[in-house]
């Protein structure tokens, strides 16, 4: 069946329906990496977006258990080819089948690469993924113009407080769309995670008295998250040792008075170098993030930037003045990606004196 | 880390003469580092023994020398030149190898020379087995169950502990010579003995074998401060078993999870840090089709073949980037010069699917293996583009120049089922043409998998393929239809022979419906970034991306394709040389070329680089597009002119010689014309189709006579026959393929053979020298000593072919570039072959005679004059030096390849020598070919009747130098009679001690062997140069070789006078 993207600009593409044959209207970024498409489509910061997969070959090894959270989370899937015959050991289906399973529609067989220009150009942008060959541009466009991402944290984080047995430290993981791998990575290490709903207070937290605290990644504009904000500030105010992932990296910075600001086309792929300001040693990072931290409008008092991306100059970290307190924009916990990294969950761990 | 302002002066080792597993990519990454290091105004010192090459040219380097690489001669160069520094990353194993060998010995710290790009310590810990597995297991990566050995018995022990098969691979050797997997006793001890011997240290790694398993390989970098990226991964469709340069391989890798990916991407990064490498690095893995064990199969701590691909494949320039970080630079400071925005920190990421295609000698070697084994045999490579993988093979394929256009080219639908069950058990380059055909009868991917072991997802790919074939033939061409057979890149014949149409009605309906090749550009990341560099390749079904430009002028440089025996880099330096020159003159230059090996395609050398296969109609799309003011043939040998006729049908002006003046030298009766009315004598012939016709002109003419097809580069199929049965032989090979052009038949005449390069501007010809080849006529020129300026022959001569070459020259209105050979018999000089084109001498003869003839060539197709440009016409003066080129073969990579020389080309690469004597510069002619004599003073001779007489001359020469000589029965008793002390020994067939046991016995420096006339059939003579060759013993088969061996011998010199190349005078 034929399938339609039709972007805010006028742009429309003509390819195959993938998945569910549903209408959307999304936010459209792309994502380079080559491999890693499954981790990329469970992870909970997808929410409220549609992705464009640069690389063409998409669903190679299938759906393996790879997965980043229990479900799919993006509004629409585009692909320039699909796979027809997964391989892989551990393959248990289809790309095809998920997407019909969870009920996202996707369109194949477009220009991808065009496509990328167009969002690179002009920014990201909104489009609509449709099946109806009668649609009527006209009446789309405003409706494109209108959409918003909303506050989209409320959607991916968990229901209710969970925990990840360990011997080790204790933390508590503020689950704001937090990938898996997350938790994993702490819980690797031996730290006992606890796993909170977003919302959570961050009296409740400190009670149970944490060894450390992780704000973890998540999808949206950070400035939509005001009720966590007010919490992040008092976690803030504990003497706990925080580390915190992308959203709540930005989620930090807002909570001290620091400024975001929305990416003309974010970063979203396995390529990114980052710089640690201090060691000046560039690591690989795996990205996913349409707002960054002004580092102009930072209170260096408060906090000052302690990784930068190499190619653009924005803000990839923060270190905390006076605070064990750190909080990078890209992610340690790779899945998919580099696992350059992955350091950093040791250096958690220091500071909250393990070892 | 700033720029180390300490080193301002680089000796740069470069990979010597091309042979198989060392080729162009070392010539690319050479050139690039030179250049990038001059950019820093460094300056740069260049040795290298091959002359063929581009980083051998004044304008590359400071200094030049084409001189053997050997210590003593590198020894000699840091002396004199003292260098600060010696950068040994960018040669190959074979610079990698020098470069030790000066650290080890203490040279480079007695005077106070530094390695730069990577330490000795890295460099032994990567390369020494023992050494390397101890490192691996420091650091917890696997490697499979291996034991160095030294000896055969030891070797034996270990395997019986760890079980057949096993794998083994000699240290320190090129493109794993003298490796193998042995399943027996048997084989492992054959195979060892032979490691044991080629391996510069008498070491020979015995491993589990893990054949069967994912081939998988990470181009890394690393900088002095620590930071590492991987360039690119890379996938090999067979699976392990099959060395890489022999695998079809694609990029990214295609099979891997990311967590697969990952795991190895971080296991090369913990090795490049391990072992402290700064530059590149490439890493190979196996890796368990079903499970997550791997193992680490091999590291090379250099610039390499891989890493020539990756550069290609992602648009990152990995040699330049290295030779930057030798000089301290850490990645973030470097720019990438793609983007021109971010920085060489950070890894491509790939918007397309890039598929290699090794190309194999088998076309040349007819009687070789073609079974692929762990020790490779390609001597090329094609590297296509596409935005799907099924596009790219397709592509790859028909940039083969193989007569292969798509999975049907080798038909195999004659075997039984039976039989192409066993068919599909070989492993050889037909491999994926099999799979086709099972998978037309219908036989189960698991089936496939379970005897090939290549990932079904390939399996899948090459059905989607096959499934098209059938489309095609059955289903009516609905536009649709077409489409997707062109976006999986059917070449429009192909379309045109299954649907039953017309190739022209299949473009037709294609343009009628807007189904057009578009553009894309290679720009390291996926479209994030903006890209400057117009690096394109095409596809189906996209838009449009290349910038329409309309400068001045345009022209359109057609490359030279995959480098194959009779095709080689010598066709991309002038390819490389006349778009600068092209450039220079205002022209917008554009490249297209499928070969990831060469200079030709980095991204900088042209305006703009086209990387696509070289087909009329993949060409046809790009001069759609740039409609260029002309096309320049003349520099990419065969492959280009073969272009010519579509090319004027396209509305495409050739530049320079005319196509018809073409034809005039190839077509036998317009050129016989030509020879009439320039009143030039050749050897009596004609042209005919069949055995038939063959044998009717060869007894017209008497035997012997040289039997070959037109328009062929090389010799292909080129046979001296004796009588009708070898004319019954020979024309049944060369018509495997059908013929477009008629077979010649000529006389075979025996005299000196003459070679003359030389620029005509239409008026005006300059000859920048004559060159005159050792062996006599019946050795095809690739394969001849050459020597300049010609030694042997009188003024009288020289003048005949000076006032010969004019005339042909005018006669066929070149402009341009002439290449003509002669033959001097009882004083007369006949003419064997003209090409109007560029040959594969051009290089060497623009270095020593200090004339940039390509230069000049593409100036006067533009229009300039020789007497314009202020050059002399005729010969030229001749240079100060005599320089030998001396052809260097790789039999000892083509187990059953037959080495003896004769008019078909058989040599992969050459070297230089050059020196104010023609003694020394034969000695550095033999020194650089690797022929270093004596060890054991020991030589056998077995030669044919007519050869004695002379053979008794090079026998007493050889007892003079010391030699003791062994002969097999009529040699001996021959040699013995003129009053040579020569040993009588056993023929094979006879019993021990025969001549096979001296062989294997490794004290036999050298063994001469002249077959008999036409094809050695006799089982002796071809079992004695095979078990010489492949026990790295050197073998000569012709007289003449062996006199000037001889020659060379008694005049060796421990120091050598150097050259400098970059100091050579222009007239």
């Amino acid at each position: 069946m034929k399938a339609f993207l039709i972007l805010e600009d006028g742009t429309v593409f003509e390819g195959v329906s993938i998945g569910s044959q549903k209408e959307i209207i999304s936010e459209i970024v792309f994502n380079t990496s080559m491999t890693g498409y499954l981790e990329v489509l469970t992870d909970p910061s997808y929410a409220g977006q549609a992705v464009v997969m640069t690389y063409p070959l998409i669903g190679n090894y299938g759906i393996t258990p790879d997965m980043e959270s229990a479900r799919p989370w993006p509004n629409g899937y585009i692909v320039r080819e699909l796979s027809r015959m997964p391989s892989n050991f551990r393959c248990e289906g289809t790309i095809q089948d998920f997407l019909k399973e969870y009920d996202i529609p996707g369109i194949a067989g477009i220009d991808t690469r065009t496509l990328t220009k167009i969002l690179r150009n002009k920014g990201t942008m909104n489009g609509m993924i449709t099946t109806n060959e009668g649609y009527h541009i006209e009446e789309i466009i405003p409706k494109l113009k209108a959409y918003k991402t909303g506050n989209v944290v409320e959607k991916v984080t968990c229901d209710e407080k969970s925990v990840l047995k360990g011997k080790g430290k204790r933390v508590a993981l503020l689950d704001l769309g937090a990938k898996q791998n997350i938790a994993r990575s702490l819980n690797n290490r031996g730290c006992e995670v606890t796993i909170y709903p977003a919302y959570t207070k961050a009296e409740e937290i400190l009670a149970e008295k944490p060894d450390g605290i992780m704000l973890s990644n998540g999808p949206g504009d950070p400035k939509e998250c005001r009720d966590i904000i007010e919490e992040v500030r008092k976690l803030y105010g504990s003497d706990v040792p925080i580390f915190a992932i992308c959203l709540g990296h930005q989620l930090m910075a807002l909570a001290t008075g620091a400024d975001t600001y929305k990416l003309k086309y974010g970063h979203r792929g396995g390529n990114h170098p980052v710089k640690d300001l201090e060691t000046g040693r560039v690591y690989i990072s795996s990205q996913n993030h349409g707002y960054a931290v002004d580092d102009q409008a930072l209170d260096k008092k408060i906090a000052v930037p302690a990784f930068t991306n190499v190619n653009d100059g924005t803000n990839e970290g923060l270190r905390y003045i006076g605070k064990n307190i750190f909080t990078v924009q890209f992610h340690p916990e790779a899945c998919p990606g580099p696992q350059d990294s992955a350091y950093l969950f040791d250096k958690f761990i220091t500071m909250m004196g393990g070892n | 880390m700033p720029k180390n302002k300490k080193i301002k002066k680089v000796l740069v080792i470069g990979s010597g003469p091309i042979v198989i597993g060392q080729a162009a990519e070392f010539d690319y990454a050479g050139t690039q580092a030179c250049r990038s290091l001059k950019e820093e105004g460094i300056e740069v010192v260049l040795v290298n023994s091959n002359p063929a090459t581009i980083m051998t040219d004044k304008e590359i380097a400071d200094e030049v020398y084409i001189e053997p690489l050997t210590v003593k001669v590198l020894e000699q160069i840091i002396l004199k030149e003292e260098p600060d520094s010696v950068l040994p990353t960018l040669g190959g194993q074979a610079g990698l190898n020098l470069g030790m060998e000066l650290a080890e010995s203490g040279f480079l710290e007695k005077h106070g020379v530094q390695l730069i790009g990577t330490t000795a310590e890295t460099i032994f810990r990567a390369e020494d087995r023992q050494a390397f597995k101890e490192t691996m297991e420091k650091i917890g990566e696997p490697c499979a169950p291996s034991l160095v050995v030294h000896n055969v018995e030891d070797g034996i022990a270990f395997t019986n502990t760890i079980g057949y098969p096993v794998v083994l691979r000699p240290a320190y050797t090129l493109g794993g010579s003298g490796g193998g997997i042995a399943h027996n006793e048997t084989e492992l001890i054959d195979t060892l003995k032979n490691g044991l011997r080629l391996s510069r240290v008498g070491e020979v790694l015995v491993e589990r074998c893990i054949a069967g398993w994912k081939e998988i390989e990470y181009e890394v970098m690393r900088d002095a401060n620590g930071n590492c990226i991987t360039v690119c991964n890379m996938e090999n469709i067979d699976p392990v078993g099959v060395h890489t340069g022999d695998s079809i391989v694609v990029a990214p890798s295609q099979t891997l999870g990311d967590k697969e990916y990952q795991m190895l991407r971080t296991s090369a990064l913990n090795i490049i840090s391990e072992l402290n490498i700064t530059g590149g690095c490439n890493v190979q893995y196996a890796l368990h089709p079903t499970t997550f064990e791997y193992c680490v199969i091999e590291v090379n701590p250099r610039v390499s073949r891989s890493s020539a691909l990756a550069s290609k494949a992602t648009g990152y320039p990995i040699a330049k980037v290295a030779a930057k970080i030798a000089l301290g630079y850490t990645l973030d400071e470097i720019k990438n010069a793609i983007t021109g925005k971010t920085y060489a920190s950070f890894e491509p990421m790939l918007d397309y699917c890039v598929v290699k295609i090794p190309r194999l000698p088998f076309d040349k070697f007819i009687t070789a293996k073609r079974t692929l084994t762990t020790q490779m045999k390609a001597t090329g490579e094609v590297m296509s583009i596409c935005t799907n993988f099924e596009g790219a093979l397709m592509k790859a394929i028909r940039s083969l120049e193989q007569h292969v256009d798509s999975l049907m080219s080798y038909d195999f639908s004659e075997l039984t089922d039976k039989e192409l069950s066993k068919q599909l058990e070989i492993v050889d380059d037909r491999r994926i043409w099999v799979i086709a055909e099972a998978l037309r009868r219908g036989v189960s991917y698991e089936k496939i998998h379970e005897v090939t072991m290549i990932d079904l997802w390939f399996i899948d790919k090459l059905a989607i393929l096959v499934e098209m074939e059938k489309r095609l033939r059955t289903e009516e061409l609905s536009v649709e239809l077409l489409k997707e057979a062109k976006r999986i890149e059917y070449p429009d014949n192909v379309i045109a022979s299954l649907t039953g149409r017309t190739e022209e009605e299949i473009r037709d309906l294609r343009y009628k419906n807007g189904i057009t090749a578009a553009f894309k550009i290679v720009d390291t990341c996926a479209a994030e970034f903006e890209a400057s560099t117009p690096y394109y390749y095409s596809c189906f079904g996209s838009e449009d991306e290349a910038v329409q430009t309309n400068p001045e002028k345009k022209v359109l440089v057609l490359g030279s394709g995959p480098i194959r025996i009779g095709q080689g880099i010598e066709f991309d330096y002038c390819s490389v040389h006349s778009t600068w020159a092209f450039a220079k003159e205002g022209y917008e230059t554009i490249i297209v070329n499928n070969n990831p090996e060469t200079v030709s395609t980095d991204f900088d050398v042209a305006d703009k680089l086209y990387f696509e296969p070289l087909t009329p109609e993949d060409v046809e799309n790009i001069v759609r597009l740039e409609k260029p003011d002309g096309a320049v043939v003349q520099f990419g040998g065969q492959t280009a002119i073969k272009l010519t006729e579509s090319l004027m049908k396209m509305g495409v002006k050739i530049l320079g010689t005319k196509a018809e003046d073409v034809d005039a030298a190839e077509d036998r009766e317009l050129f016989d014309q030509i020879l009439e009315q320039t009143e030039i004598p050749r050897a009596a012939g004609g042209t005919v189709f069949t055995a038939e016709e063959a044998k009717a002109v060869a007894n017209r003419l008497g035997y012997p006579v040289l039997v070959r097809p037109s328009y062929v580069l090389g010799g292909q199929g080129m046979q001296i026959a004796l009588n009708d049965e070898e004319i019954e032989e020979f024309m049944e090979v060369i018509n495997r393929y059908a013929q477009d052009h008629p077979i010649l038949v000529d006389k075979y005449l025996q005299g000196k053979e003459i070679e003359v390069d030389a620029v005509c501007d239409g008026t005006d010809v300059l000859i920048p020298g004559i060159m005159e080849h050792i062996e006599r006529t019946g050795v095809h020129s690739g394969d001849s000593i050459s020597v300049y300026p010609a030694p042997t022959i009188d003024e009288n001569i020289k003048a005949t072919i000076v006032e010969y070459t004019k005339r042909l020259a005018k006669a066929l209105h070149v402009v341009g570039l002439i290449n003509i050979q002669f033959i001097v018999m009882d004083g007369e000089v006949y003419v064997i072959e003209v090409n109007p084109r560029s040959s594969r001498t051009v290089p060497y003869i623009s270095k020593v005679t200090g004339i940039p003839i390509v230069d000049l060539a593409t100036k006067v197709i533009i229009g300039n004059t020789l007497k314009g440009m202020g050059y002399p016409t005729g010969l030229a003066p001749e240079a100060e030096y005599i320089a030998i080129k001396m052809p260097v073969f790789s039999f000892e990579k083509l187990r059953g390849a037959e080495i003896s020389l004769g008019p078909e080309m058989k040599s992969t690469g050459e070297c230089l020598g050059i020196a104010k004597t023609f003694n020394e510069a034969l000695y550095k002619a033999f020194l650089g070919a690797g022929v270093i004599l004596p060890k054991h003073k020991q030589m056998i001779m077995t030669v044919k009747d007519a050869d004695k007489p002379e053979a008794a001359e090079v026998a007493k020469r050889f007892e003079a130098l010391g030699y003791k000589i062994y002969a097999t029965r009529s040699t001996a008793k021959f040699l013995q009679k003129e009053g040579v002390d020569a040993r009588r020994v056993n023929k094979i067939s006879q019993e021990s001690p025969n001549v096979m046991d001296l062989i294997l016995g490794h004290k036999i420096d050298l063994v001469i062997d002249t077959p008999t006339q036409g094809r050695d059939k006799s089982r002796d003579g071809f079992l004695i140069r095979r078990n010489a060759i492949e026990t790295g013993v050197h073998c000569l088969t012709s007289m003449d070789t062996a006199n000037a061996l001889a020659l060379s011998l008694e005049n060796a010199s421990e120091e050598m006078t150097l050259v400098d190349i970059a100091k050579v005078k222009n007239i």
